[in-house]
């Protein structure tokens, strides 16, 4: 049994100018001790699911399932949840400025979701805010204990998200964009810290981002999302060197690399679309440079494809033609012309984003 | 495909300087705390910034937050007044020059800022947004006026029927086109660019990057890239300029600084960034810096960067070092450090005692 299993979540919203539907169909499972990563852009359902999963998305219909340990999450009283966040699942978010209340020092906040939890002396709760501030590497513990958030830099605040979310030893800790508002500096000092502190505890960790790089140093297995879909599952080597989903091809290309200054990128062109009208067929393919005639119609499936163990992606062309070398990128070509790919560059698209935003 | 359009355009930099720092300073004052408000103090935002920018290159300016390079873009762009320091423009000193007299220099030089959603008034359509340059200097009236934007909105790959639109209708990547249409309106020689990707998603962000050195080969534009996204920087810049708390440490031509850091400080920042490879993570001889950059009000003694340095002696905590060239046969390079990382040296000593 895998620590949690999801399997089919799809979360939509109601809202004034129709139906929104976030997340359409993610299944994954994260084992014991790994690291997943889920990688997309804004807009893409990566942060919504994991809120879905921990009840945090109010107002939003949901089916499908979230097993934690075999229990199910979905649906589960609000009691019980709570029981589970924070002591089994541990959240840390992007602006520990806002999830750090301003008014409450730091001390306070960790020994009050210690005593949410268990039942300890207040001295003995204090006593492990100044043990966790100090192994998350907060200088003079005793002393900072005492401190208000704003007393503390941005990768402090940071730091004392992660003591609070580890405060009772989860076993699955949930990192949303944890190192996006910071400096390179100080996220290579995040980085490190979760990196170490999960060797320590074991703890599985789902690692979001936009970031392929923070991808490529923590992850162990990668997932894709596009719209709302998953569109490719892989190692994280695989995903790199071997990607089969288009979308992730262009992701890959859109990033500068070493020693190729000055080039042009290879983007992907137009914009994510919005998820009040997802287009028909596989979602990518208004910006796809494969799109054949079946891609518009009907929605792949997410199968088994060629590059490594369990490799798998949502994308009609053919399951062997993984990678980005030039010979395969021909032979995607051909296939795409074969099942009435149409040559012309597909052109940005010009309807407006921001009500997916 | 246009590829190496920016080392073209540097071959063809020329090497008359466009753009003359000298000793720029800009101090803000800030009320001490305590219950008699004493004599204020002041918050050392850029503390001494000399810098020559050539007509034609695109030069980075690196560094963490709060570091400096904001408030330095502004104050090249006049956008603050200089607490002391020059800055000279096409051979120019523009740094005392009235409002009146600025005035030509402001057409010459523009800045696209960050945030493509606090930048652009909501309540104004985009034609009007892109046409105020045009208005604030009353050029190119009516009809004229209208067909200069509609060029400048295809010139950034914006769809010209779109001219009535409201800011909102369009989306993060299209509103920093918008941005750069307005900055280009009047075909200045020198673009102070503020971050400007850090807020779209990477393959919006691969489009106007490829845009921002389109346009430079196209009408021979100088830019100064500000980025905290150093694999950014490192595609689109010619050379970098690294700051730290109000200074510049180091200097070099882009390739030489990635592969040669002298700086202490550069290589830290340089070896922190994630590379996007998962055969070349470099998590394991990463050198994680201790803490936080010192408060700009309460600077250290000597070297700004000793108290985090890995390297620092008795005479860093002293002596203030000054840029010089740590390699006489490579005069781009210049670095502020009183021992430099030597070539060759990859890790630091302080590194080392960790492992």
């Amino acid at each position: 049994m895998s620590l949690l299993e999801v399997d089919n979540l799809c979360v939509t919203f109601a809202t004034p100018d129709g139906i929104l539907s976030a997340v359409r169909g993610l299944s994954f499972a994260v084992e014991q001790g790994e690291t997943l990563g889920i990688v997309g852009e804004s807009g893409s359902g990566k942060s919504v699911s994991t809120q879905t999963i921990v009840g945090l998305t109010q107002g939003a219909r949901v089916s499908g399932s979230a097993r934690f340990e075999g229990k199910e999450l979905l649906g589960m009283s609000d009691a019980d949840l709570r029981r589970i966040r924070g002591a089994e699942i541990g959240m840390i978010f992007q602006d520990p400025l806002s999830s750090l209340h301003p008014h409450y020092r730091v001390g306070w906040q960790i020994m009050e979701m210690i005593r949410a939890h268990e039942r300890v002396s207040k001295k003995q709760a204090r006593q492990r805010a100044v043990e966790l501030l100090g192994l998350v590497g907060i200088p003079m513990p005793d002393k900072r204990v005492h401190d208000y958030p704003h007393q503390f830099s941005g990768g402090m605040r940071q730091r004392a998200m992660i003591a609070m979310a580890l405060a009772l030893n989860p076993k699955l800790l949930i990192a949303d964009e944890p190192t996006t508002a910071l400096d390179v500096t100080v996220q290579a000092q995040i980085m490190t810290l979760i990196k170490r502190l999960q060797h320590e505890f074991g703890t599985a960790v789902i690692m979001i981002t936009h970031d392929l790089g923070v991808i490529a140093d923590m992850a162990d297995r990668v997932v894709v999302m596009y719209a709302g879909k998953p569109c490719e599952f892989a190692d994280k080597r695989t995903l790199y060197h071997q990607p089969h989903h288009p979308y992730t091809e262009g992701l890959i290309g859109s990033l500068p690399q070493h020693g190729r200054r000055g080039s042009t990128l290879k983007s992907i062109p137009g914009l994510p679309p919005s998820l009040l009208r997802v287009p028909p067929g596989c979602p990518f393919h208004p910006r796809c440079s494969y799109a054949m005639d079946l891609c518009r119609v009907e929605q792949p499936g997410i199968v088994e494809v060629a590059g490594g163990l369990d490799h798998r992606s949502a994308c009609w062309l053919p399951p062997d033609a993984v990678g980005t070398a030039p010979d395969v990128v021909m032979r995607r070509h051909r296939a795409a012309r074969a099942h009435g790919h149409d040559e012309r560059i597909p052109v940005a698209s010009t309807h407006d984003e921001s009500a997916s935003t | 495909m246009k590829a190496q359009t920016t080392p073209t355009a540097a071959l063809s930099a020329s090497t008359e300087t466009l753009l003359q720092l000298t000793d720029v300073v800009k101090h803000f004052p800030v009320a001490s705390g305590g219950l008699v408000r004493r004599a204020r103090e002041q918050l050392r935002a850029v503390d001494g910034v000399s810098l020559q920018i050539r007509r034609g290159e695109t030069i980075g300016l690196v560094g963490e937050t709060g570091c400096g390079k904001s408030t330095l873009a502004r104050c090249i762009t006049r956008l603050h007044d200089l607490t002391s320091g020059t800055v000279s423009f096409a051979g120019q000193d523009i740094s005392r020059l009235s409002a009146r007299e600025l005035r030509p220099y402001r057409q010459r030089m523009q800045m696209v800022f960050q945030d493509p959603y606090g930048s652009l008034n909501p309540r104004r359509r985009v034609g009007s947004i892109i046409a105020d340059p045009f208005a604030a200097n009353g050029l190119a009236k009516g009809a004229e006026r209208k067909s200069k934007v509609l060029e400048l909105m295809q010139l950034v790959g914006l769809n010209p029927e779109h001219y009535n639109r409201f800011p909102a209708e369009f989306s993060g990547g299209q509103r920093q086109r918008i941005g750069l249409a307005r900055a280009l309106a009047l075909r200045p020689e020198l673009v102070v660019c503020d971050e400007p990707v850090s807020a779209l998603d990477v393959s919006i962000q691969a489009q106007i990057i490829n845009l921002l050195a389109d346009l430079q080969v196209k009408l021979g534009l100088t830019y100064i890239f500000i980025a905290h996204d150093l694999s950014v920087v490192r595609h689109v810049c010619d050379r970098i300029a690294v700051m730290y708390l109000g200074r510049i440490v180091e200097v070099a031509e882009t390739e030489e600084l990635f592969r040669r850091p002298r700086h202490p400080y550069t290589q830290a920042l340089l070896s922190a960034i994630p590379t996007p490879d998962p055969d070349l993570v470099n998590g394991d001889d990463r050198i994680v810096l201790r803490g936080d950059p010192p408060s700009p009000i309460h600077l250290p003694s000597g070297c700004r960067f000793h108290p985090r340095c890995p390297r620092a002696q008795g005479r860093c905590e002293l002596e203030d070092p000054a840029l010089g060239h740590p390699d006489p046969s490579d005069h781009n390079h210049v670095v502020a450090c009183h021992f430099p990382v030597e070539d060759g040296e990859a890790l630091t000593p302080g590194r080392q005692e960790q492992q």
